[in-house]
């Protein structure tokens, strides 16, 4: 799995709990993160979900990469990348792409195309038709999907992971869907669009309000019920966020280790050398630093 | 041991007396200022010097993510889009390698591009265009192509942002024959070397601070005025002392004055000097400095090894062995990929008690430690 940072879904998904997720945000001591990295940059080994990093499309050729060694080891598995329509501006992406097809390798390529990036709406993002036919130009088999049908994604990308591993060759799918949300916590995009096209998307074609249409229809789902997971889910949230924040902050220790596979010396000098002087000097230091 | 000093680094008083006054060691006016009392944060500051420029010259431009319809992701590049229009700003597709070659190319032909890059972190996608291009075409095309291109944007941490946004690329650049590299702290500084920059006609890369901007500084008459223009390669002595020289750039120049102050109360009475351009290095000031007070403290946020400090103190080495009383102090970030964590952030990078710890060693030594043996 390589993500870029709107796919927290795909790890809850696979496992990650919510209480992982709060420490993660928090970066707090019991996280599997050790407080290293940024909010939302989540990663899981035991989840084979590689560790959000930040620059644009640099995970594209690692995908590639990475499924290239599933078909060497002849591995009943693909390798899956998330990114965005902004990414497909960047020089990797296009490296990406090619290289998958030349090498035939086993990955999927999954393009949220939600039509802005930060401000910029996907006219001045590229003129091309979409992202779909830039898969095809790299001679990807490639296909457009409704991004906010649930049940046609499913579809989609349950074939595309039967191709690619029977078949050994990449495949792009690019769904397509809107950004509801602002691009993150920074920003207002009331400020470059429209509040009413906002409420359209976010009423009209809302991809929850879609399926929970069609469940309820089959007589799987309540409104009763509806509402209790709500509850239930807020309570889950704000106690995992609650116990996120009680946790210690990461020891000093952790500052130093995992720049390398092994301790080195200079770095061990370093961290006496810190330790001895907050003990020298401990009013230049918070009182509160876990050790 | 005076004999072995070959250069003439002399005339240092003659070199600050550039109509800003002298300073005085109190609390806040550590800043220059010649007549009124008229404030401006270093956003605002960048955001005159490029109006001006842009005023001045059609061929100025400005390229980059969000620099138009957003106002600039840090609002550096406001207002600029509705005054000049969508061929002077130009809003460009998240390709750094992409826009920063484009920029090159047209510095090529005659226009002066002005590339913003989000931070000089996303700087690492586009590094190509900036160093074996900008930096070298002048050199390798024997004077023909020259490349007057500014390339800007936020350099080094900003506050929990991170391994990949918190890097200072002040060394990686600042070794490269062919750049010029400038690191603003005030909005002096600010508005002065950005003007000065943009008018060059050698590539620029100039290293600003996020967590700067917001930030207010007096600025003088001078200053304010449409044709100002810093130097390129001058240092300016922020706080004039005798008993120690700290040098810093940038967000760390706040830092070191705060340090100073606290240094003061213990007697000892710091100079601090604010680099402004690593390259050039201002090496004649520096060595001046050291000559004066005869110890020195380097400051800098990024990585230890083959950091700017390094650079400094090989320059007092080679020019000013003679005159120093104790080791140089290095005082520069952790030699780890910044964490995230903010008690772990906090100690990945110099503090105003470091700075402070490290002037009062250098001064209780009056003979390098290696001689006593």
């Amino acid at each position: 799995m390589y993500s870029l940072y709107r796919e927290p879904g795909v790890l809850l998904w696979r496992g990650f709990t919510m209480q992982e997720f709060a420490n993660q945000c928090f970066g707090n001591n019991i996280g599997h993160g050790k407080g290293r990295q940024m909010p939302i940059h989540y990663g899981s080994k035991k989840l084979n979900y590689i560790t959000i990093s930040s620059p644009l499309a640099t995970q594209l050729p690692q995908a590639v990469g990475m499924a290239y060694s599933l078909k060497m080891d002849k591995k009943d598995a693909c390798v899956v990348a998330f990114f965005g329509d902004g990414t497909t501006s960047e020089g990797d992406f296009h490296a990406a792409l090619n290289f998958a097809a030349v090498m035939d390798a086993p990955v999927v390529f999954i393009c949220r195309n939600n039509g802005w990036a930060i401000s910029t709406q996907v006219t001045e993002q590229f003129r091309s038709d979409g992202v779909v036919v830039k898969g095809q130009a790299y001679g990807i088999p490639s296909i457009r999907v409704d991004g906010n049908d649930a049940l046609a994604v499913y579809n989609v990308v349950r074939s595309a992971r039967e191709t690619a591993i029977n078949e050994q060759r990449p495949i792009l799918i690019e769904a397509m869907t809107y950004r509801v949300s602002h691009h993150s916590t920074s920003d207002d995009s009331t400020k470059y669009r429209s509040k009413d096209v906002i409420e359209y998307w976010n009423t009209v074609h809302s991809p929850i309000t879609r399926l929970r249409n069609w469940v309820e229809r089959k007589g799987w789902w309540s409104d009763k019920e509806e509402s209790e997971l709500r509850i239930h889910t807020m309570k889950q949230v704000k106690h995992a966020i609650d116990e996120a924040e009680k946790e210690e902050m990461p020891l000093l220790r952790d500052m130093f280790t995992d720049v390398y596979d092994d301790l080195p010396s200079n770095l061990m000098e370093q961290e006496t050398l810190v330790r001895e002087t907050i003990q020298r000097h401990p009013k230049d230091f918070p009182k509160d630093m876990p050790l | 041991m005076l004999g072995i000093v070959r250069r003439n680094v002399g005339g240092a008083g003659g070199l600050y007396s550039q109509g800003f006054g002298r300073l005085r060691p109190v609390a806040s006016a550590i800043r220059n200022y010649s007549s009124g009392g008229k404030e401006m944060t270093v956003r605002d500051a960048l955001n005159s010097a490029l109006d001006e420029e842009m005023a001045a010259d059609p061929n100025v431009f400005v390229m980059g993510e969000e620099v138009g319809e957003y106002q600039g992701a840090y609002k550096i590049t406001k207002g600029l889009l509705d005054k000049y229009g969508p061929e002077r700003v130009l809003d460009t597709p998240i390709t750094e390698a992409g826009f920063a070659g484009i920029g090159v190319g047209s510095a090529y032909h005659g226009l002066k591009p002005v590339i913003e890059f989000m931070t000089f972190n996303f700087s690492m996608q586009a590094i190509d265009h900036v160093i074996n291009s900008a930096a070298k075409s002048n050199y390798m095309s024997a004077g023909q192509i020259n490349v007057p291109i500014v390339f800007r944007g936020p350099n080094g941490p900003a506050a929990g942002v991170g391994a990949q946004h918190s890097q200072c690329y002040g060394a990686w650049y600042g070794s490269v024959p062919g750049l010029k590299v400038l690191v603003p702290y005030s909005s002096e500084d600010a508005r002065g070397l950005l003007k000065a920059a943009i008018r060059d006609p050698d590539p620029v890369v100039f290293l600003e601070n996020e967590l700067l901007y917001g930030e207010s500084f007096p600025v003088s008459a001078e200053a304010l005025d449409s044709s100002f223009c810093l130097p390129i390669g001058k240092a300016k002595i922020e706080r004039e002392g005798k008993d120690i020289t700290i040098t810093a750039f940038s967000k760390m120049v706040g830092y070191a004055l705060k340090a100073a102050e606290i240094l003061e109360k213990d007697g000892i009475n710091a100079e601090v000097i604010n680099l402004r351009s690593i390259r050039p290095l201002d090496r004649a000031t520096i060595n001046a400095s050291v000559r004066k007070t005869n110890r020195l403290v380097t400051v800098e946020e990024g990585f230890p090894q083959h950091g700017i400090g390094a650079e400094i103190c090989a320059s007092v080495i080679e020019d000013s062995f003679g005159y120093l009383d104790a080791p140089v102090e290095r005082v520069a970030g952790a030699d780890v990929p910044t964490p995230y964590a903010a008690n772990l952030e906090r100690m990945a990078f110099p503090q105003i008690e470091d700075i402070v710890r490290a002037a009062k060693r250098a001064c209780y030594r009056s003979v390098p430690m290696a001689a006593s043996a």
